[in-house]
């Protein structure tokens, strides 16, 4: 029978399925056990499984990077949490430096399994030191596996693989997909950290996304079936190791392709992606791949400009309006999300 | 301890003392044949530090060191084959050439890593920690590093996380005083570091001693102490690098230290005060070189195999990043 969950409780459920599992396996992070949760995600888990294997931390993000590294080679799998993408950045030196190389650094002797959940996204005013995605720069360093999953059920699936995976694996999570609701299933299952998924199927234009700009992606493809365009949307899901085949099977058929990324533009996964489509679909593209992402600025605190900074569904339709010259579509009584609308899914 | 029992633990530390020195000897004879393409941060007068810490533990107890971390390696594993053919590049190497000199390591002996990057080691040694806590094995870590690395913040986070969650950890802080070519008074806003690590819930030693015995009991004592009390210990040891930072060369010309120094340490050598020990401990001349010819053979042995081994191939260019 099918169970539809919350995005928050198919992490969480991943977690204690694993931990039940697999005794190796524990949490911890600043506040992973405090009466928030880490926004719920880590609910349950100190009463089920004791402060051993879910503990809060010193503010110490520095060298709680370390400590993974040196309990995952010492046979431990361990899961550390940051509740804004933004405080793991203190760790970087860790995982650039150390993390990353180990394993090619012991000969491919020591394997390195961990996993580093950071939760990204916007809320309310964040301004620019709780709103970075960072996953470019992390995937452009060999050696570790970023993820993003869109959906609960590439979470939970995403997330057991990420565990029993033997490489140190970075798991992204948007905050605002937390709310979200879709179908999974109750039992542990997994899903591939390498592949992009088709999540709207379409001929005319393929639109890539990231994160929560699948949402975004997908309520903009709704809207332009309305005016006869017919769009593919992708979740790129996997960031490193990045696999481009769904992504140009895709752009092969249309001709044409978008990336709306999750992240600034510059040197960005956006434009991995469209050098790949380039490579590989040259003699099929009927337009420049274009890329949207946020505006080169740090993010602003007041809502007008927060608003302008982040691309949306609008500005999305309105880019491929343009590509295909298209009338303005009349978008009133179009319901697109907001803060104060929490996006419920299901996709 | 008998006489006889005192007799052979100094001629085992010896023969390790007589290692470390000799396979860096042997680095300085050949880096000029420019076959070693890799940066060497030689331990040259610090032997005993390594050799008392690491020998004072168990064989499965672990270790982590810094780039300057020939000492460590040679007397965690005694072996100079995969050694010297890391130094050449070597597909025979420690990490089949792909990590040069800085990043020495031996799971298998206990010797989890060497980073290049001061005071990065000092987490991961938490974490191994951690672990053997956690896996209840009994196991403890030694995590090596200099004084600079005590200007870094994650040295503090780390030695803060162990104390509270009262880890089997032994902080060896390898202090010459310099970092890099930095001395104290550009450095340390502060009077003394075992003073504030005494604010910590650890166990603080210090000593400036060369000889190798009396840090083997010293670890002894502090590794009785971390068992006894479930703290970790931080020792904070002297000692005197007798080469430049990086290199092979003396350095005494550059003007930030002077080879009077030197000479005031060197009468304290680590190596030659535990051969004249031996003596006095009833060794025959005979005996020590029996010993030191041994491996003065292991050393020149293992040269010719690295020098000898292939180079690795092109498609390990792209081996062992991910499992």
């Amino acid at each position: 029978m099918s169970r539809s969950i919350t995005y928050r409780d198919a992490i969480n459920e991943a977690i204690l399925q694993e931990m039940k599992r697999d005794e190796r396996v524990f949490v911890y992070g600043i506040d992973v056990a405090d009466h928030k949760r880490i926004f719920g995600s880590t609910r349950g888990l100190v009463e089920t499984f004791g402060p051993e294997r879910c503990f809060s931390t010193p503010l110490s993000e520095d060298a709680l990077t370390g400590m993974a590294l040196g309990a995952a080679v010492n046979g431990l799998r361990p899961i550390l949490v940051h509740m804004r993408v933004d405080f793991m950045l203190l760790g970087m030196n860790q995982i650039a430096n150390m993390i990353s190389s180990f394993r090619y650094g012991s000969g491919g002797l020591v394997n390195v399994p961990l996993v580093i959940r950071a939760v990204i996204g916007r809320g309310w005013g964040q301004s620019y030191q709780h709103s970075k995605t960072m996953h470019a720069s992390f995937a452009h360093i060999p050696g570790i596996k970023v993820v993003m999953p869109a959906t609960p059920y590439d979470a939970k699936g995403m997330l057991i693989s990420a565990i029993r995976d033997d490489n140190p694996v970075i798991f992204i999570e948007h905050r605002w997909l937390y709310d979200a609701y879709g179908e999974v299933p109750e039992e542990p299952y997994t899903e591939p950290l390498s592949q992009a998924k088709v999540l709207r199927s379409g001929k005319d234009i393929t639109i890539v996304a990231t994160s929560w700009m699948n949402v975004e992606a997908v309520k903009a493809a709704e809207v332009l079936s309305k005016a006869g365009i017919s769009a593919e949307v992708i979740d790129a899901r996997s960031i490193s190791p990045f696999d481009e085949t769904v992504i140009v099977d895709s752009v092969k058929k249309t001709g044409h392709c978008i990336v709306i990324d999750d992240d600034w533009i510059h040197c960005g996964f956006g434009a991995e992606v469209a050098a790949r489509v380039s490579e590989q679909c040259f003699g099929n593209l009927k337009s420049p791949v274009e890329r949207m992402g946020y505006a080169a600025t740090p993010c602003p605190c007041a809502r007008p400009l927060e608003n302008l900074f982040y691309p949306n569904a609008v500005s999305l339709i309105k880019k491929i309006e343009n590509k295909f010259d298209l009338e303005p579509i009349d978008l009133t009584g179009e319901d697109f999300y907001s803060y104060e609308k929490k996006f419920r899914g299901p996709f | 301890m008998s006489k006889i029992d005192r007799k052979e633990l100094n001629l085992h530390l010896y023969k390790h003392l007589y290692l470390v020195r000799n396979a860096e000897e042997a680095i300085r004879k050949h880096y000029h044949e420019d076959e070693m393409k890799t940066p060497v941060h030689l331990s040259i007068g610090s032997e005993a530090i390594s050799v008392g810490v690491c020998q004072a533990m168990q064989p499965q107890d672990q270790a982590l060191a810094t780039f300057r971390n020939h000492a460590v390696y040679l007397t965690k594993t005694g072996e100079t084959d995969r050694f010297f053919a890391e130094l050449y590049g070597k597909s025979t190497g420690v990490a089949k050439g792909k990590s040069g000199s800085m990043h020495l390591s031996a799971m298998d002996n206990g010797m989890i890593c060497a980073t290049a990057i001061v005071a990065s080691g000092i987490p991961v040694a938490v974490g191994a920690a951690l672990a053997n806590k956690m896996q209840k094995n009994g196991k403890v870590v030694a995590v090596f590093f200099g004084d600079g690395a005590t200007e870094e913040g994650v040295f503090w986070e780390s030695l803060n996380i162990a104390c509270l969650m009262k880890l089997p950890i032994l902080f060896v802080c390898e202090d010459n005083e310099l970092a890099v070519h930095a001395p104290n008074e550009v450095r340390k806003g502060y009077r003394s570091l075992t003073a504030i690590a005494r604010q910590y819930r650890c166990h603080v030693f210090s000593d400036d001693t060369t000889d190798v015995e009396a840090i083997y009991h010293l670890t002894q004592e502090a590794l009785y102490q971390m068992a006894e009390t479930e703290m970790p210990c931080l020792i904070d040891l002297k000692y005197y690098r007798y080469l430049e930072h990086v290199g092979v060369n003396e350095d005494f010309n550059a003007g930030y230290r002077s080879r009077a120094d030197y000479e005031r340490w060197l009468k304290q050598d680590p190596v030659i005060i535990q051969r004249e020990k031996l003596l006095s401990l009833g060794c025959s001349e005979s005996e020590i070189r029996e010993l030191e010819r041994l491996i003065d053979g292991q050393i020149e042995s293992s040269l010719a195999y690295a020098k000898s081994a292939p180079f690795p191939e092109p498609n390990q260019l792209h081996e062992d990043v991910y499992a």
